[in-house]
Parts: structure tokens; sequence; C-alpha cells
């Protein structure tokens, strides 16, 4: 591959880079808070990959002057605004759900409330005593 | 704190990449709003995660194989800046060439969010407006509204207290100048939404949740989350009414662009204030769990 086919596509790498930052987060952590966290870092890098290919190179902010210059593409712009909004709506509705996730388990770590939920089910008595419910 | 930063950046990096617009949104959600609702939630349930036993290296390998696969499809995708990308071809030039002369507003961002794609923009609205609905669903069984507690929160903190004073009137004023100029300028109803909620979330943090409610009820801002999702689809369909598509407000004015205008403002108004009051009632939502914080703790 040649250099400048490389430099033509870096921002796709770094953003790829950024989404699997993301992903890491969110497979590898048992805490229900950090999972949302790591959506978050995915989200942003989702926004970022939209966002790039709207840049055209010499552009400028789609907002008319009345003199003839190149704009980047306005579309992009118009559905990860909205998608910002959304997911900050999203992500207080994820975390409302972790309060009460709290207070019905006393817990935010999935393991202890897999734990939980399977002494509720099988009757374990072992584990009985942290299942609130 | 550090996700303000991270926020920022990305900002920094959007205006780089010429999305005002988008920049601006996201300055103004991560300068408060998604930072103090994370902090409520981490004090409710743990400061701390407990010690972590599960394998690292399977999600890891999995990671990477992933991040593998996206770069090889990467291989094949248009160069960055590429005017000649499919992207760039499709309905973009039609946004770019037509927007002064059928809707006659500099700002193409808003043109397509309001008017083009304004259906689009509804779903996105109403999706606020539920997962708003559903944050109060989960939490406002346990609100405790009016309930003789005063919280007096950061009594003591005199330079907060009369900063916050200052500070309050300018935010609500740009809130405003956001909302109405939008059609000129980087602005427009999701930022100003958030921005005036912003306002709310500062005072009732340093003057106490209860201090807030009685400035502005709970009950009101539920108010405000309904009428703006009305507000938006009853100006489609007031158009509708007068004989053309569902949200082409042409016909609302004397001519096209000055209906194109009486409909965007509107509709902006509309999405300005779902946003706002589902910002403020999920904030409304979250701190009403808290426990009362005395000052010894600060």
């Amino acid at each position: 591959m040649s250099l400048e086919n490389a430099a033509g596509l870096i921002n796709y790498w770094l953003i790829i880079l950024l989404m699997m930052i993301g992903f890491y987060i969110v497979v590898s952590r048992g805490n229900l808070v950090k999972k949302i966290v790591g959506l978050n870092v995915f989200q942003t890098s989702v926004f970022l990959l939209y966002i790039s290919m709207g840049k055209v190179s010499g552009g400028t902010a789609p907002i008319l002057t009345g003199k003839p210059e190149v704009f980047s593409n306005p579309l992009p712009h118009v559905l990860i605004l909205t998608a910002i909004v959304v997911g900050v709506a999203t992500t207080a509705l994820g975390l409302a759900l972790i309060v009460r996730i709290k207070y019905a388990y006393g817990s935010i770590e999935e393991d202890e409330i897999q734990k939980a939920d399977d002494a509720a089910e099988f009757g374990d008595e072992s584990n009985a005593g942290t299942a609130q419910k | 704190m550090l996700s303000g930063v991270f926020s920022f950046v990305s900002a920094t990096l959007l205006v780089h990449l010429d999305a005002v617009d988008v920049a601006f949104t996201e300055a103004a959600v991560g300068a408060g709003i998604s930072t103090v609702l994370m902090l409520s939630t981490l004090s409710l349930t743990a400061r701390h995660e407990s010690l972590n036993r599960r394998p690292r290296a399977l999600p890891l390998i999995v990671v990477f194989l992933t991040g593998l696969a996206l770069v090889y499809g990467t291989l094949d995708m248009p160069h960055f800046g590429d005017p000649s990308a499919p992207v760039q071809t499709h309905v973009a030039p039609k946004y770019i060439n037509d927007t002064a002369t059928e809707i006659g507003m500099p700002n193409i961002v808003t043109a397509v969010l309001a008017s083009y794609r304004g259906f689009d923009t509804l779903g996105e609205v109403t999706v606020i407006f539920t997962a708003g609905i559903a944050v109060l669903l989960l939490l406002a069984g346990t609100i405790r509204e009016n309930d003789g507690i005063r919280i007096t929160a950061m009594e003591h903190h005199l330079v907060l207290r009369v900063v916050t004073k200052v500070l309050i009137g300018p935010i609500l004023l740009f809130g405003l100048y956001v909302q109405f100029h939008g059609d000129f300028g980087p602005g427009g109803g999701f930022q100003a939404g958030i921005i005036f909620a912003t306002a709310f979330i500062i005072y009732a943090l340093v003057f106490g949740l209860e201090t807030a409610r009685s400035a502005l009820p709970g009950r009101a801002v539920r108010r405000f989350l309904a009428t703006g999702v009305l507000l938006y689809s009853g100006t489609g369909l007031v158009s509708f009414l007068f004989g053309n598509n569902y949200l082409d407000y042409s016909v609302l004015g004397s001519t096209a662009q000055a209906g194109q205008h009486i409909g965007i403002i509107l509709v902006e108004f509309g999405v300005g204030m779902t946003v706002f009051a589902v910002i403020v009632s999920t904030y409304y939502a979250f701190a009403g769990q808290n426990p009362p914080i005395s000052d010894e703790e600060w």
C-alpha cells in the first residue's frame, strides 16, 4: 500500500481505534456504569466517523455567505447533532435503569446480579441472602 | 471532569471538520449535563468497582479481531476530504444549491434539519421525549416532591452563590439567542434547549433542589415535555390541513420562503422546549433520589 493511500485512510483507522477502546470497555468490564462510559466512547467514534466522511478538503462550514464557496456536506451534521442529544437522553435512561437495578439487587456488578438471579430462580440456599427480591 | 475534557476535545475536532453546529451541541452537552448525570448515578450506586476477576485475554482478542476486520473494510473507502466520494454526490448538492432559493436562510444545517428532513427530526424528538418519559417512569415513583425537607446545598459557599446569580441571566439570554439565531448561524432548538436547561441545573446545584423546584415545578416541566412534541407535530398538521404535504411549511406564509421561515421557527421552538424539559426533568428525577448533603461534607 502506498503512503498516499494510507494518509487518505488514516481518519478511519483512528476512529476504529477509538471505537475499539469503547468496545473493549463494554465487553471487559462487569460494572454497569463503566459499560455506559464505554458505550459513550463508542458513540463518539461513530459521530466522528459520520462527520469525517462529510468533510470536503478546502471546504468551509455550511453557512451561506453569498460568496461562491465549497461547503462540507451538511447532511451528516444534521444527523449527528440530533444523535448527540438523543445520546444524552438514552444515556440518562441507561443510568436510570442502573439506579433501579441498584435498588433491586443492591449491586451494579454484572456477576453479582447474575448470581442473585440464579439464587432466586433455582433456590440456591447459599446465595439466597444476596437476592432482595 | 474527564468526560467534560473528552467532550471538549471532540468538540474542537468537530470544528476543525467544519461541523460547527455539531461542535456546539457536543460542547453544550459535555460541559455539564452528561457529567452531572454520571456523577449523580455514581453517588447513588457505588463509588468503587469491585475486584474484577474476569479473564482479560478473551475480550482483548475479540476487540483486536473486530478492529482488524474494520480496518480491512476501510481499504476500499474513499479518501478523507475527497469531493467525489459517494457521500458528497447524492443529495448534499441539492441541499447546498437550493437552500438559498427554497428556504432562504443562510444556515444550511438548520434548513435540512427542520425542513428538508423535518420528518427525521420529528422522529428524533419523539425518541428524546420517550426516553424522558421512561426516566420519569423509572425514577418518579421514588421522588419525594415537596416533602418539607429543604436541601441546603452550598449555603456557605458565598463565591459560588454570587457567581451563579450573575451567570444565570446571561445563560438564559444566550439560550434564547441560540434558539432564534439558529436560522443564520450555528445553533437551533437542540442546543438552546440544553443551554436553557443548564441554567436551571446550575441553580438547583447551588441553591438546592427544592428552591429550583419552587421556581420551576416538576409539573410545569412535564407540561413542556409534551407541548414541545405537540407544537412540532401540530405545525406539520397545519401545513397538512392547508393542502400541502405533512411538514411542508410553504403554505404558512404569504410566500413560500416566508412560510418556510415561520414553520422552521415554530418547529425549532418545539424541539427546544422538549429537549429543555427532558433534561430538566431527568435532572430532577436523579437529584430527587439523592439524600441531602450536609455542608460539613464539602
